[in-house]
């Protein structure tokens, strides 16, 4: 069970690996993840069946985002101009320490006991419910994913899919044994028990919190989609929201949102539409009967500016938060998101966590993928996500001394062992005499390589040079010729 | 019936550009190429840059192998040495003085010098210009063989099936699993059978097959099974990172199976046999 794993799992981010070798080893979360992304990757490719458009689309989602974070700074401040004269009180935080600090204080205003949250990402990033919790408001989750996780104390595993990685007799049991409610599998009626505590804890709460998915600067909108509902509730039912998004999520107009939109959602679970969209543009008016008395906006920055600043790092900014990239990943499908010890998993998990977290916290994050390419390949605003991993290695293995500094955390994974042994491969690649020399001995002494080649033969046998080289042979053959 | 996936008429300033053009192909076979074996080819599978040499030689080109050749700098670029990896690649441009075509015998490394040679010298105008001139002419061997030579294979050898493994960057930068397959169909007595997963990565990726061993480990483990379980007698690449990992993996869980690199298992299959005499 994945609620006893996770005891064992030190959900840190600079223990990648061993958190990895753990995960692998529970064979239920590989059977859940691997059949859970196998329909996902079908799903979007069922949504978007023509290649010829779909790839148009992912071009236009490109430039759209481009062009966003071009202007980015002129665009945040037009949101910010006609959000607040519609009423929303925009709020601005460097850290995930000033946007707690924020809603903490709009909390305490208005005296608020507790919070009912629609399904946020950056709030896991500011680690709010915690925040909140220990100042006694209480936090509660009623996305149905991340209530399943806050009930298990864990952290979501998906960024789209929070609890994807249980099955639903794993979440049969976790509702027997935190909600007493009598054992079943059936999704339906465990959906139904859930929404039926729910529905209550809309009515009682204080105040609402969501993300956003865009934020449109024409018009001072903040657009948010969902399947359940809970999002809808979240923002309309109490006498205060709070949006909490990171600044690149700004859009320059409406139009902009219809292709990203078309996007988001076929990447993510290869819907045309979600159930639910929400345009949220002002609080509660005075001739209306619901909504909001207040609506607040925190744009936090939290490394993002870092990332901004270089202008191909800046690409990691473009992402609009599907999870395509984690659903077609091979190393995400079999390690599963908790293993990753980051609030964002995956491939655009390790591109971007390095950002908000240094890459002294996240060093091993850039070299675990293979960089196979699928991520890339499937990203609908064309993240080339194996470009910047290669590129963050770079960043990691560049002596710590090395100006301009670029990341915080620079150089984290700098050895001189290690950049020492990559000279020699130089001077082996660029010397023939010396290649020669080393293919020779290489290919004569074969039969001598040992059995037990450090972690190449953890899991192959040890490879065994051939007896002559290419070079020989065909410098043989190639003389005998003319 | 509309394939649009949204209503909104794109702004005229964002419509997108046309996509890649598909490559276009030489009318003519070329008489001279370079071709570059790659360092894992050198060393461990020399036996498959022999059989590209045949198969090109029976195409009527000469081939031409530069012994200065080592490697293309992939595993330092993919590591973060980009210094490193550009010494190495400047070392190897050296070599290729004529505009002969280059025919690589691995997908990956067809891609560092199609793809990243360009990521690498982009601060340099001159060598720039260069490596895009040498990126148009350069080719892995099944792409080669095929678009160029538009060879014909004629099957000498007994029924058999193959389960097809194609390299991530061969696939995504070079389209290798398309050409390699359609080599493979012309080859009358051999059925190429398809296995699970058969587009996900064998988890070799170079240093990540070290510095990662145990995520590296479970992606071979179910490359491996996946590949016995198609029930093919024989497994071909083309490959030989992919193959070095596939086959070692092979050989540490006692699989009787042994990976073979496209080159090989063409050159073996088009030999007419000696028939004794009568």
């Amino acid at each position: 069970m994945s609620s006893q794993r996770i005891h064992t799992l030190d959900v840190t981010a600079q223990n990648l690996k061993s958190n990895a070798r753990l995960s692998l080893k529970d064979q239920q979360l590989r059977t859940n993840m691997r059949s859970a992304m196998d329909s996902l990757i079908s799903k979007r490719l069922i949504s978007m069946p023509d290649e010829d458009e779909r790839e148009n689309l992912r071009e236009l989602g490109n430039k759209i985002k481009a062009s966003a974070l071009s202007q980015l700074p002129d665009l945040l401040e037009q949101l910010e101009s006609n959000l607040t004269k519609q009423g929303i009180q925009v709020h601005w935080a460097s850290t995930t320490e000033e946007a707690n600090a924020i809603v903490l204080n709009i909390a305490q205003a208005r005296n608020a006991k507790q919070v009912i949250k629609g399904k946020s990402m950056v709030s896991e990033e500011m680690a709010m419910n915690e925040h909140l919790t220990e100042h006694g408001i209480e936090a509660l989750e009623s996305d149905m994913g991340e209530y399943i996780i806050q009930l298990d104390n864990e952290k979501p595993t998906h960024i789209i899919m929070p609890a994807i990685h249980k099955n639903a007799q794993q979440v049969g049991k976790l509702f027997e044994s935190r909600l007493a409610l009598p054992y079943t599998d059936d999704v339906d009626s465990l959906i139904q028990s859930a929404r039926s505590i729910l529905r209550e804890k809309f009515f009682q709460a204080d105040i609402g919190i969501s993300g956003v998915n865009f934020a449109v600067a024409e018009t001072g909108t903040l657009l948010l989609v969902e399947n359940e509902g809970n999002g809808r509730m979240s923002t309309t039912v109490p006498p205060v929201h709070i949006a909490v998004t990171g600044i690149e999520k700004v859009v320059a107009n409406l139009q902009d949102t219809v292709p990203l939109l078309s996007l988001l959602t076929r990447s993510a679970l290869g819907q045309g539409i979600t159930t639910y969209v929400n345009m949220i543009s002002a609080p509660r008016q005075p001739d209306e009967l619901d909504g909001p008395e207040e609506v607040h906006l925190v744009l936090l920055d939290n490394g993002r500016s870092q990332a901004f600043a270089d202008s191909e790092l800046r690409q990691t900014l473009n992402c609009i938060r599907c999870g395509a990239c984690m659903n077609h990943c091979p190393v995400y499908t079999r390690i599963g998101g908790q293993a990753y010890g980051t609030v964002y998993p995956g491939p655009i998990g390790k591109i971007i966590s390095p950002h908000l977290l240094g890459l002294e916290n996240t060093p091993d994050h850039p070299s675990a993928s293979s960089l196979c390419g699928a991520c890339g390949e499937v990203c609908p605003v064309k993240i080339p996500i194996p470009a910047l991993l290669r590129r963050l290695r770079e960043e990691n293995v560049k002596s710590p001394k090395q100006q301009p500094q670029i990341m915080a955390g620079q150089g984290s994974r700098y050895s001189n062992k290690e950049a020492l042994l990559w000279k020699g491969w130089q001077a082996f690649n660029t010397k023939p005499l010396l290649y020669k020399t080393g293919t020779f001995l290489a290919t004569r002494l074969g039969q001598f390589t040992p059995s037990k080649l450090g972690a190449w033969t953890q899991n192959h046998s040890a490879p065994k040079p051939a007896k002559r080289s290419l070079h020989e042979l065909a410098k043989k053959h190639l003389e005998k010729k003319s | 019936m509309s394939h649009l996936y949204y209503n909104a008429a794109p702004q005229e300033t964002r419509v997108a550009k046309p996509r890649k053009a598909p490559r276009s192909y030489p009318t003519h076979k070329p008489a001279h190429i370079y071709l570059y074996g790659t360092c894992v080819v050198d060393l461990f599978f020399p036996e498959a840059g022999m059989d590209a040499i045949h198969l090109l030689e029976r195409e009527g080109i000469q081939v031409n192998f530069p012994q200065a050749q080592s490697c293309c700098g992939q595993p330092a670029y993919t590591s973060g040495y980009t210094q490193q990896a550009k010494d190495v690649a400047r070392s190897q441009l050296a070599l290729l003085t004529e505009d002969w075509p280059l025919v690589v015998c691995s997908g990956s490394c067809a891609g560092m010098f199609r793809e990243h040679y360009s990521d690498l010298f982009k601060d340099e105008p001159e060598t720039l210009a260069q490596v895009t001139a040498l990126a148009e002419r350069t080719y892995e061997l099944s792409e080669f063989l095929l678009k160029v030579c538009q060879v014909e294979l004629t099957d000498q050898g007994e029924a058999t099936q193959v389960a097809l493994h194609t390299s991530c960057s061969a696939r995504r930068e070079m389209n290798t699993h398309l050409h390699a397959r359609e080599l493979l169909n012309q080859l009358t007595q051999v059925e190429r059978l398809d296995h699970d997963h058969e587009s996900e990565c064998c988890g070799f990726g170079g240093t990540f097959s070290v510095r990662m061993p145990d995520i590296s480990g479970a992606m071979v483990a179910d490359k491996t099974q996946a590949l016995q379980k198609s029930g093919a007698q024989q497994v071909v690449s083309a490959d030989c990172g992919c193959l070095l990992n596939i086959n070692g993996a092979f050989e540490k869980q006692n699989i009787p199976l042994l990976g073979q690199h496209l080159a090989s298992f063409l050159w073996q299959r088009t030999q007419v046999k000696q028939e004794p005499n009568t």
